[in-house]
């Protein structure tokens, strides 16, 4: 099997701090995969990497069979492929939902606004958004810009999307209406990868589970499995903290 | 949403009758209201009984508040006031674009553009470090000492392009402080949707940037328009100097009290804007 996405020994220092210590991972197409372990066990740092918002210090990154970690490669084309979603939504804060939504595709794909509104008005539409095109973030709810964020990414048309813990800044009540996106997204059979503490979503919808710790992934493996019989006693550990 | 239906709550209940504490405030703030009126009352009352007590003071209202002398020299200083605001309104945009380019050159990363890096932190190095009147001297003297043909030998332009250089730096520093202060997580999400350095500067960066500096470079366009009061040292007759040529006229130093009165009536609001400017983002922020 030839994946979409292919991590191969992946290192990453920040000074003396090695957080990814050969981390080796596959992604097939419209595959599902879900990174979960304790805070600052690199799972953002590990996302950041993929889509080249980080160098990596060693190691090879792959997509659709095209080593994308050569050093000094233009990052620009591979991001555009590869979308990511934050935390903290990071929406522009001067500009409305709508042009927020169509900045880049307007700057990198060189489209006008008139040619964007029908696909933009769409996805808005079909995230439950229609009516809030021209606010602006600080006039949306948490879960509201959040989704906003989640268009915007997809507005480049990205092949794979990344998610980081997208859900944890948001009220429990708002959490419902992100996850509803990415199941929408699920099955649409888009690749995607999440850093996530949902541990019950990714149970339910995860193709494979990565339990990261300290760097490494100490151990993969479908949801049903990883979940009711993990091997690895400091997954245990884990996996009682938290569900 | 909860929290706007609760304030509505307590803005319909202070409406009907207000609660205990309501009146507890209302009282205090009547109290403090009537000590502030008093105090400033008693202060005033007794500058101006006081003052005129002074020995000297018949001499000084003479020479400094002659009002004969003030109504005749007014308007010819409100019209010598129409250089500053000339100069100040050719040298305000230039100097925001100015300081707009320095800023940007210090802010550059491209190893091929160290030479601009440079150049900027140069810059923006030795006109801060400069005394204003010290650049006005050297270049508004300068310059057309070295024998250019009219109009390039005019102290008016060079003066004022000292005023540009130093006020630029400034701008500069101002706006490379609000480029810093945007979070590197605004850059991230540029960078990921593929946008380019030079979008994400121009379209997510500055925009937000300058918005945050606008009080910032506010009152620094309020201290330029003093300083081109500096000018009249090297020739161009504005308020400053024509209050001087006034002065030596009538013997008498009311016209200098009429151009501070000018600049006041100018500044003074502009500074309480740029206060309310600056008191409405610290509030946003929070
Ligand atoms: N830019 C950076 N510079 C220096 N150290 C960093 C940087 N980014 C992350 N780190 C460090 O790398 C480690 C992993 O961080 P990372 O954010 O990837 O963890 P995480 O698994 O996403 O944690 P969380 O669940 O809290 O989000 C942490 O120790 C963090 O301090
Ligand atoms: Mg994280």
């Amino acid at each position: 099997m030839t994946a979409k996405l292919s991590l191969r020994m992946v290192r990453k220092r920040f000074d003396d701090h090695e957080v990814c210590k050969g981390i080796d991972l596959d992604v097939a197409e419209g595959e599902m995969v879900c990174l979960i372990g304790a805070s600052g066990s690199g799972k953002s740092t590990l996302l950041r990497c993929m889509n080249l918002l980080e160098p990596i210090d060693d190691g090879e990154i792959w997509l659709d069979g095209k080593d994308i970690s050569e050093p000094g490669l233009d990052p620009q084309p591979v991001r555009q492929q590869i979308g990511i979603v934050f935390q903290s939504y990071n929406l522009f804060p001067h500009m409305t939902a709508a042009e927020n939504v169509m900045l880049a595709p307007r700057r990198v794909h060189g489209l006008s606004r008139e040619d964007l509104r029908p696909k933009v008005t769409q996805l808005f539409t079909r995230f439950g958004l229609g009516d809030r095109m021209e606010h602006y973030p600080d006039q949306l709810s948490g879960g509201q810009q959040q989704r906003v964020a989640i268009i915007r990414a997809l507005a480049m048309e990205p092949q794979i999307m990344l998610f980081d813990e997208i859900t944890s800044a948001l009220d429990p009540e708002l959490v419902g209406e992100v996850l509803d996106v990415l199941r929408d997204l699920r099955k649409q059979g888009m690749t995607m990868v999440l850093a996530t503490h949902e541990m019950g979503f990714a149970r339910e919808l995860a193709n494979k589970v990565c339990f990261l710790d300290a760097g490494r992934i100490l151990e993969q493996g479908p949801p049903e499995v990883l979940f009711s019989q993990p091997r690895e006693p400091r997954t245990k550990a884990f996996l009682s903290r938290v569900l | 949403m909860e929290e706007t239906s609760l304030q509505k709550d307590s803005v319909e209940h202070s409406a009907a009758t207000p609660t205990r504490r309501e009146v507890y405030e209302a009282e205090v703030r009547r109290r403090s209201n009537r000590i502030a009126l008093i105090s400033v009352v008693s202060v005033t009352l007794a500058i101006f009984v006081l003052v005129p007590l002074a020995p000297g003071w018949e001499a000084v209202q003479r020479s400094f508040f002659n009002g004969r002398v003030f109504a005749e020299t007014f308007p010819g200083l409100l019209e010598a006031f129409l250089m500053n605001v000339m100069i100040f309104a050719w040298s305000a945009p230039l100097i925001a674009i100015t300081g707009l380019v320095i800023a940007l050159c210090r802010d550059t990363r491209a190893p091929a553009l160290f030479p601009l890096r440079l150049f900027g932190i140069a810059y923006t190095d030795i006109f801060r470090g400069l005394p204003v009147v010290l650049v006005i001297y050297i270049i508004g003297f300068g310059v057309p000492g070295l024998g250019l043909p009219r109009p390039w030998n005019s102290p008016y332009i060079w003066g004022t392009l000292a005023l540009v250089l130093v006020y630029s730096a400034y701008v500069a520093e101002v706006i490379r402080s609000g480029i810093d202060s945007i979070h590197q997580s605004q850059r991230s999400a540029a960078a990921s949707l593929g946008l380019s350095d030079q979008d994400t500067m121009r379209y997510v960066v500055l925009p937000q940037a300058i918005r945050n500096v606008v009080p910032a470079n506010m009152n620094l366009f309020i201290a330029l328009q003093k300083d081109v009061a500096l000018l009249s040292f090297i020739g161009p007759v504005e308020i400053f100097r024509q209050a001087g040529v006034y002065k030596s006229l009538y013997a008498n130093f009311t016209p200098y009290v009429g151009a501070a009165l000018i600049f006041l009536a100018l500044t003074i609001p502009a500074t309480r804007y740029a206060d309310y400017l600056m008191n409405k983002q610290n509030r946003a922020r929070t």
